[in-house]
């Protein structure tokens, strides 16, 4: 893992001093709100609607049992003894008092962490591949790129007033698990057919209300020009991007009106002026950023297959833990776990400080001492031996984390929503509760297969609904909550955005809608292989809305 | 009838607070000061602007809520979460303190 040097800790300390400073300044009424709301975004604080909320920042999703720890510890003695792991690999604490918030950025310091860059309109965190590391399938590990954009982007001082957030994804496999096409850069590691490393580059992807597929504007980028290309990018963004509109502010918006084409050469002219600059990656730079990221030293354990097949004989409810959580790892003796923060019932990514401990001990006996966070608000332990899943399975059923549910249709991702956030239209997450008992038989789940279901409780998509397989959209209207379905959105290697359905769904017609998709499917799917964005793709939307609309008519 | 309140986040910890009628900010909306007219409006939408001068409260805004007996019902849902606290937590927020003597 990365350590903090010293310059690391000296500017966080630095950023940390200096917001004390502001609270106090604001609580003594020096600073006005207007003065203060920049200060305190800048450092990941936002008011919600019962309290401010403090969003920390969980660089490519990369956390130490020793950090773990200390997100409990601030979960239990600054807020109410839970946090919510976001779509952004984030977590984000819903009632810390302002006047404590110093104190836990200082408590965040002291196992290398913090809150800058999780607001505002600059380069946010960077988000990677959740397997990072560990995936049998990883070309190579986004980690190191990751790392030297978060220290290139960090106070960045061209780039901290954009014209709107900029979010940056890297992946490292062919499938990509890191959204990187709905980012405003998505960067997918690959190897050119020397065997050297480089990126494929796409620019202007994004969600929200105008959701937009990136574009590819580079097939095979070498690695020692990652910042040098970059600075391109959002240098002609940071100059042409609109700065009247903010809904038509983001790179995504600048792309589709000045053209893929001429995007691309004025990105290109601008990288040529600065290609041989400073910015030019040395190996050596690249070499020592990657060593903190060496794989760990993995033991042997080859008795982990003859055992795990008797355990597995011995417990059903093992044995389907075993195949819907654990993938495959780049060492066969190994795997990696998602653990599913989606309970049956349960509140998506929350976590309690009890769970949050719990993890953060078995990744130290069990994994390495590694933890990821992933974007689908579940966290993983990367190397976990195979001799020791029925054991990390035990314990995790102690606190409820060993739900088998990892990619079904229960593992929803659901943005706060109404019930915790400013912006919100709309509730999402007892919509993800009532779903989630609806569908809670695991028979069924496993029988419905990979099928991703994402809800939003505004257009500003923090629940990633247009990507999801099934999306749900909760708006406002009359004064009633509404939700809206689109089908066939995938935020993978194969990205779309999802098709609206057609008129939107109340409260208590939602479930049952999104049921009567769900038995569509399974009526008209060529077999158990075919997924339900298979059957989407090859059918399209019209099987759907008939089975949508002609029941809701009939029911009528 | 709708009549309107003013309500606010407390600067210190964003605690959920309402103009109470004795011109204190009340953390329930029993006793708030109720305006049932434009002039009464003005005068919360004047006491916002003063209270957010003054440092104790940010996000201050005038509401629109329902008499219904002794009780007031704020008219949007959103504001009726902010009086309660999350509806898929009982056990935080202003609904979970206990209820109030008879």
């Amino acid at each position: 893992m990365y350590r903090y040097d010293e310059f690391d800790h000296a500017f966080v300390s630095a950023r940390v001093e200096q917001f004390k400073d502001q609270v106090e300044r604001r609580l003594s009424g020096e600073l006005t709100e207007e003065q203060f709301r920049p200060l305190r975004l800048m450092n990941g604080v936002y008011l919600q609607l019962h309290a401010y909320m403090l969003r920390v920042a969980v660089p490519y999703g990369t956390l130490s049992s020793r950090q773990m720890h200390k997100l409990a510890h601030i979960a239990r003695h600054y807020d109410r003894g839970y946090g919510h792991f976001t779509t952004r690999q984030n977590i984000q604490y819903n009632w810390p008092a302002l006047k404590d918030i110093p104190a836990v950025l200082d408590e965040l310091a002291s196992v290398e962490m913090h809150a800058l860059q999780t607001s505002g309109n600059c380069i946010r965190n960077v988000t990677a591949d959740h397997f990072a590391g560990a995936a049998a399938d990883e070309v190579g590990d986004p980690r190191p790129y990751a790392e030297i954009l978060r220290q290139w982007s960090s106070m960045h001082p061209e780039f901290s007033y954009l014209p709107r957030k900029f979010k940056i994804a890297v992946t490292g496999a062919d499938r990509d698990r890191a959204a990187i096409q709905v980012h405003d850069i998505g960067l997918h590691l690959k190897k050119n057919e020397a065997g050297e490393l480089g990126f494929a580059v796409y620019v202007g992807g994004g969600q929200g209300r105008t959701p937009m597929v990136a574009k590819k504007i580079r097939d095979f980028l070498p690695v020692e020009d990652l910042l040098t290309y970059t600075t391109a990018i959002v240098r002609v963004y940071n100059l042409s991007g609109r700065r009247d509109n903010k809904y038509k502010a983001r790179i995504k918006i600048l792309v589709h009106e000045t053209g893929t084409e001429e995007i691309t050469r004025q990105i290109e002219a601008e990288w040529q002026a600065i290609k041989e600059t400073d910015l030019k990656l040395p190996q050596q730079d690249v070499d020592a950023i990657d060593t903190y990221f060496a794989p760990p030293n993995l033991v042997q354990r080859p008795e982990g297959w003859s055992g795990l097949a008797a355990a597995r004989k011995a417990d059903h409810a093992f044995s389907a833990w075993v195949d819907q959580n654990v993938t495959p790892h780049k060492n066969p003796d190994y795997g990696v776990v998602t653990i599913s923060l989606k309970p049956i019932g349960g509140i998506p990514g929350d976590a309690t400080d009890a769970q949050m401990d719990l993890v953060a001990d078995i990744a130290e006996k069990f994994s390495y001492d590694e933890i990821r966070v992933s974007h689908e608000q579940n966290l993983v332990l990367p190397h976990v031996a195979i001799a020791d899943l029925r054991i990390v399975y035990d314990l995790l059923l102690t606190d409820g984390l060993a739900t088998a549910n990892a990619g079904l249709i229960t593992d929803i991702i659901s943005c706060p929503g109404l019930d915790y956030c400013a912006l919100a239209t709309a509730r999402s997450i007892p919509v993800a509760q009532r779903i989630s008992e609806r569908f809670g038989n695991p028979e069924r789940q496993a029988d419905i297969g990979e099928l991703k279901l994402k809800i939003s409780g505004c257009i500003n998509a923090c629940g990633h609904h247009h990507v999801g397989h099934i999306g749900i959209l909760g708006v406002e209207k009359k004064g009633e909550e509404l939700y809206q379905i689109s089908l066939g959105g995938s935020g993978d290697e194969i990205c779309t955005i999802g098709d609206i359905t057609g008129r939107g769904f109340s409260s208590e017609e939602i479930v049952d809608a999104i049921e009567t998709i769900v038995d569509r499917y399974l009526e008209i799917r060529t077999d158990k292989e075919e997924t339900f964005l298979a059957t989407y793709r090859r059918v399209g939307a019209a099987p759907f809305k008939d089975a949508l609309y002609s029941e809701v008519a009939n029911a009528a | 009838m709708s009549v309107k309140v003013l309500t606010a986040n407390r600067l210190t910890d964003g605690e959920v607070v309402w103009l109470g009628a004795n011109g204190e900010w009340l953390e329930h909306i029993d006793g708030a000061l109720i305006a049932r007219h434009a002039e009464a409006v003005s005068a919360l939408e004047e006491a916002g602007k003063s209270a957010i001068k003054s440092n104790l409260v940010i996000d201050v805004n005038v509401i629109d809520v329902e008499e219904r007996g002794t009780d007031l019902y704020p008219v949007r849902l959103r504001e009726r979460i902010r009086q309660l606290g999350p509806t898929i937590r009982l056990d935080l927020g202003k609904q979970a303190e206990k209820p109030k003597a008879a």
